[in-house]
């Protein structure tokens, strides 16, 4: 799990290569998440083999690791340190890489509390489309200079570039954590969920089943004390295993084949009227559905509320998967997409059709 | 680049007015010299420059038709807020238009139970806080400036303020921006959930410092307010020491809401303005703020003032009372003012470091302020390494800007050395132009012209700010080899 390697310039010469020919590249991580985008073809760029943490040193909270790193060693190094990546970055699979996790932009049941991805990332390292290596944003907390390449690159799915090295702020554990279950109605637990988040209250997580609504406090322990006896539930023993499941699609909700829609909407939104079965996460703002309703109809009915939807698994992925874009905005997001990568390489169609 | 036109061709200056004016209400449009006057400079006084013409428009449409109308003459379009800026952002072009958002300061919507408020970017920032109080909300950021700066020019700079290690900055803090860009596309980013599909272009257009679109309309994200904030204060007689006591309470897992320090000077001068209770023969001193839950925060002021004991703080206090609260932190916000009266002008720099290399950056700032023989106070968001050293001349003694410049550059330059940036939260602007030509490569540049042509192919919107051309760098670079090297030839470049 050690072992430390530098490929950089392996993945700049296939880079080139890929440049010369035209061929386009698929660039894979340790391929936890390729199910998540279109699917798409090329030739296989593997940059897992580009591993191994550059720096770490707690008292600054900032860690910088090779994107091929698998994030199951990030996270062990950070827990020996006591520290942790509070945006709680979903694996879903055992070979799961810091690169792949900030390529896909995604964040676990902390996000709406403690940030997102793109929240921690301070720099990056990458191969733009010319084959060069570039840095942007760096180590430092707070860094102006230059527009913000870095955070462009998270969620971008590797269309923009090849990330080779990822500068993130970590945050310390908190030293208590206790989750709390409700038996709620979806209207009711939608709107107790918002009441909670308007208070001062060391929230870390919010999730609701469909009975049961559980939430997660967290801080010092006479705080998460204090903070049970004004919102009151019972205790709910095996918490970590109950987040982890939610973290990783392993709740049973998760579980047939009915395609799995990601619906982001303002969090205090009723209940929406889809047919299917629900799983709300992030204190309302992200809402899973298993549903087999049309793709128009679930966008509609989220777009209408000011959210959007991701055909997140299942379904056929070779439609559109991400929530279609205003014309104009797509037409921004192909000229920046001819600015980083103009010989279209780096996972064509990953994201969008002709992006 | 723009050519100019506003003495070779003072007849198409004619006809851009005939124009406006028929599209902008009375008085939005000024062109008289003494009314321009007022809009020559941004919160660094030190760059000065007369706009061609200043609109003030208060629609969407008729932003759109200056825009349209710059661009059919390739006119220059430099937007502006309240103009409080510290890099020369909104310093005019004298080529160009000014486009001042300062109508646009109406607040549209609050959400109180999504805590969201939609506003204008004309909006103060405290002006924000001020209006969702009443739902137990704020706006977090709270850039020094807080009580004049507007929330379109926080976005344009990405500004900060002493909350951001624990709460973030500006693009923390939003979710949704609507801009027009300079061919008259109204594009929104971010959304009304806590994320969008597609690129995120709202993290992409905060910090860019107006060249990339003109901000017509911002969300921002509201939190609940803490229910306690607790505020220690400490001293030392060594700035090493108060170095380490950063590190030490962050290393304990506290993440304080603020965490300050400022050295001897600064704190002389503080205390003489505001008589805030500072020891005035310390060496540096911390202030350390706590927020939260009750409970929570009552834990962390003992565990905090154990590590300040154990770190050698020669006294620490814990403020008895809000009054005694905003005293403490009164000093620290007056902080840049107060040097001010030590010396005709000061000028604010905005590095930011790893903390660990602290010690010796106040060093080595020390032997090059002694060298340049200019007095410099150190205010430092320590909490997350943003350094703000204050060099202190007299802009009427001829020579003293240029070496005051020369001192700046030099000190940021050492930043970058230690693996820090040039810019911490007041932006590149005019300013800090040549020293982005030390922190990036030249493949790294032409990658963000790239970037800034896919928004704004003809270069119209504040030309010449934010991201040096190569030719501006290859020239700076020329002026600053010694002996036929850089002046860090080891240094990785980044």
């Amino acid at each position: 799990m050690n072992d430390a390697y530098d490929s950089s310039k392996e993945l700049q010469a296939q880079v080139h290569a890929a440049i010369h020919s035209g061929e386009p590249l698929q660039i894979s991580g340790g391929g936890s998440k390729s199910f998540y985008g279109r699917a798409t073809s090329g030739t296989c760029l593997a940059a897992h083999s580009h591993r191994g943490i550059v720096s770490y040193d707690a008292c600054e909270l900032v860690l910088t690791a090779r994107a091929g790193t698998p994030l199951k060693q990030v996270e062990a190094v950070l827990a020996e340190r006591n520290q942790m990546l509070a945006f709680e970055p979903p694996h879903l699979g055992e070979s799961a890489t810091l690169g792949g996790a900030i390529a896909t932009g995604l964040s676990g049941p902390r996000r709406p509390y403690a940030g997102a991805a793109r929240d921690f990332v301070l720099g990056v390292k990458l191969i733009n489309g010319h084959g060069e290596i570039l840095s942007f944003g760096g180590q430092v907390m707070k860094n102006v200079a230059g527009y913000d390449v870095a955070r462009l690159m998270v969620g971008a799915l590797g269309t923009l570039g090849v990330l080779l090295e990822i500068s993130l702020k970590v945050l310390p554990r908190p030293a208590t954590e206790l989750t709390l279950v409700q038996h709620r109605t979806p209207d009711e637990a939608i709107e107790v969920m918002n009441i909670w988040a308007r208070r001062s209250l060391p929230l870390s997580g919010c999730c609701y089943d469909g009975d049961r609504l559980y939430v997660r406090l967290c801080g010092a322990g006479s705080a998460v004390r204090a903070a049970h006896d004004k919102i009151g539930g019972e205790i709910l023993a095996n918490a970590h295993e109950f987040w982890q499941g939610l973290r990783e699609q392993r709740h049973a909700f998760f579980d047939g084949s009915l395609p799995l829609w990601r619906v982001a909407v303002p969090p205090a939104q009723p209940p929406l009227d889809l047919s299917g079965k629900w799983l709300i996460d992030w204190g309302g703002a992200q809402r899973w559905l298993k549903s087999n309703a049309d793709a128009a109809t679930i966008r509609r009915a989220a777009a209408e509320c000011g959210g959007h939807v991701t055909l997140f698994r299942g379904g056929d992925r070779g439609e559109e998967i991400f929530h279609p874009l205003a014309p104009e905005l797509f037409s921004l997001h192909r000229r920046i997409k001819n600015a980083m990568d103009p010989k279209h390489i780096f996972n064509p169609g990953r994201m969008y059709p002709n992006l | 680049m723009s050519t100019p036109i506003i003495d070779a061709r003072p007849h198409e200056r004619r006809e851009l007015i005939a124009v406006l004016q028929r599209m902008l209400p009375a008085g939005a449009l000024l062109s008289e010299q003494e009314d321009l006057r007022p809009y020559e400079c941004d919160g660094l006084s030190a760059y000065r420059e007369l706009p061609m013409l200043v609109a003030l428009p208060d629609t969407v449409e008729q932003v759109r038709a200056i825009l349209a109308a710059c661009r059919e003459r390739g006119v220059p379009v430099v937007a502006r807020g309240a103009g409080t800026g510290l890099s020369g952002g909104a310093l005019p072009n004298p080529n160009g238009l000014l486009l001042s958002l300062a109508k646009f300061n109406r607040t549209l919507q609050i959400d109180e139970n999504n805590r969201t408020a939609r506003v204008q970017p004309g909006v103060r920032n405290l002006a924000i806080s001020q209006a969702v109080a009443p739902f137990g909300l704020y706006y977090a950021p709270d850039p020094s400036s807080q009580i004049a700066c507007t929330i379109g020019g926080n976005v344009a700079e990405n500004a900060g303020g002493i909350h951001c290690l624990k709460y973030g900055l500006t693009v923390h803090n939003i979710q949704s921006l609507q801009f027009l860009t300079m061919d008259g596309s109204l594009i929104t980013v971010g959304g009304s959930a806590l994320d969008a599909p597609g690129y995120d272009l709202l993290a992409f257009m905060t910090g860019s410092e107006g060249l990339l679109g003109v901000v017509v309309e911002i969300t921002v994200k509201l939190l609940a307010h803490p229910e306690r904030a607790q505020v220690v204060l400490a001293a030392f007689d060594d700035v090493e020491k108060a170095g380490n006591a950063v590190a030490a309470i962050i290393g304990a897992g506290i993440v304080p809401a603020g965490l300050e320090m400022m050295d001897n000077l600064a704190i002389r001068a503080a205390e003489q303005f505001v008589h805030a209770g500072y020891p005035v023969d310390a060496a540096a001193i911390l202030l350390c703020e706590l927020d939260g839950v009750n409970e929570e925060v009552s834990e962390q002021i003992l565990q905090v003032r154990e590590i300040l004991k154990q770190c050698g703080a020669t006294e620490s206090h814990t403020a008895r009372d809000e009054r005694e609260r905003t005293l403490f932190w009164a000093g620290r916000k007056a902080a840049f003012p107060a040097v001010g009266r030590l010396a005709p002008d000061y000028y604010c720099m905005d590095g930011t470091i790893p903390r660990k290399h602290l010690a010796q950056v106040l060093r080595r700032i020390g032997e090059m302020s002694a060298d340049a023989g200019l007095a410099v106070a150190n205010v430092f968001h320590a909490g997350d390494g943003n350094l703000h050293p204050l060099i202190l001349y007299d802009a009427s003694k001829p020579g003293d800007l240029g070496r005051v410049e020369e001192l700046g550059a030099r000190i940021l330059e050492l930043c970058v050395t230690v693996g820090g940036t040039i810019t911490g939260e007041h932006g590149v602007g005019i300013e800090k132009i040549n020293q982005m030509c030390v922190q990036f490569p030249a493949p790294a540049l032409a990658q963000l012209h790239a970037l800034k042509h896919a928004f704004d192919p003809d270069g119209l919107l504040n030309p010449g700010k934010a991201v040096p051309t190569l030719q501006r760098c290859a020239e700076y670079g020329a002026m600053h080899v010694h002996g036929g090297s850089l002046p860090f030839p080891d240094l990785e470049r980044f």
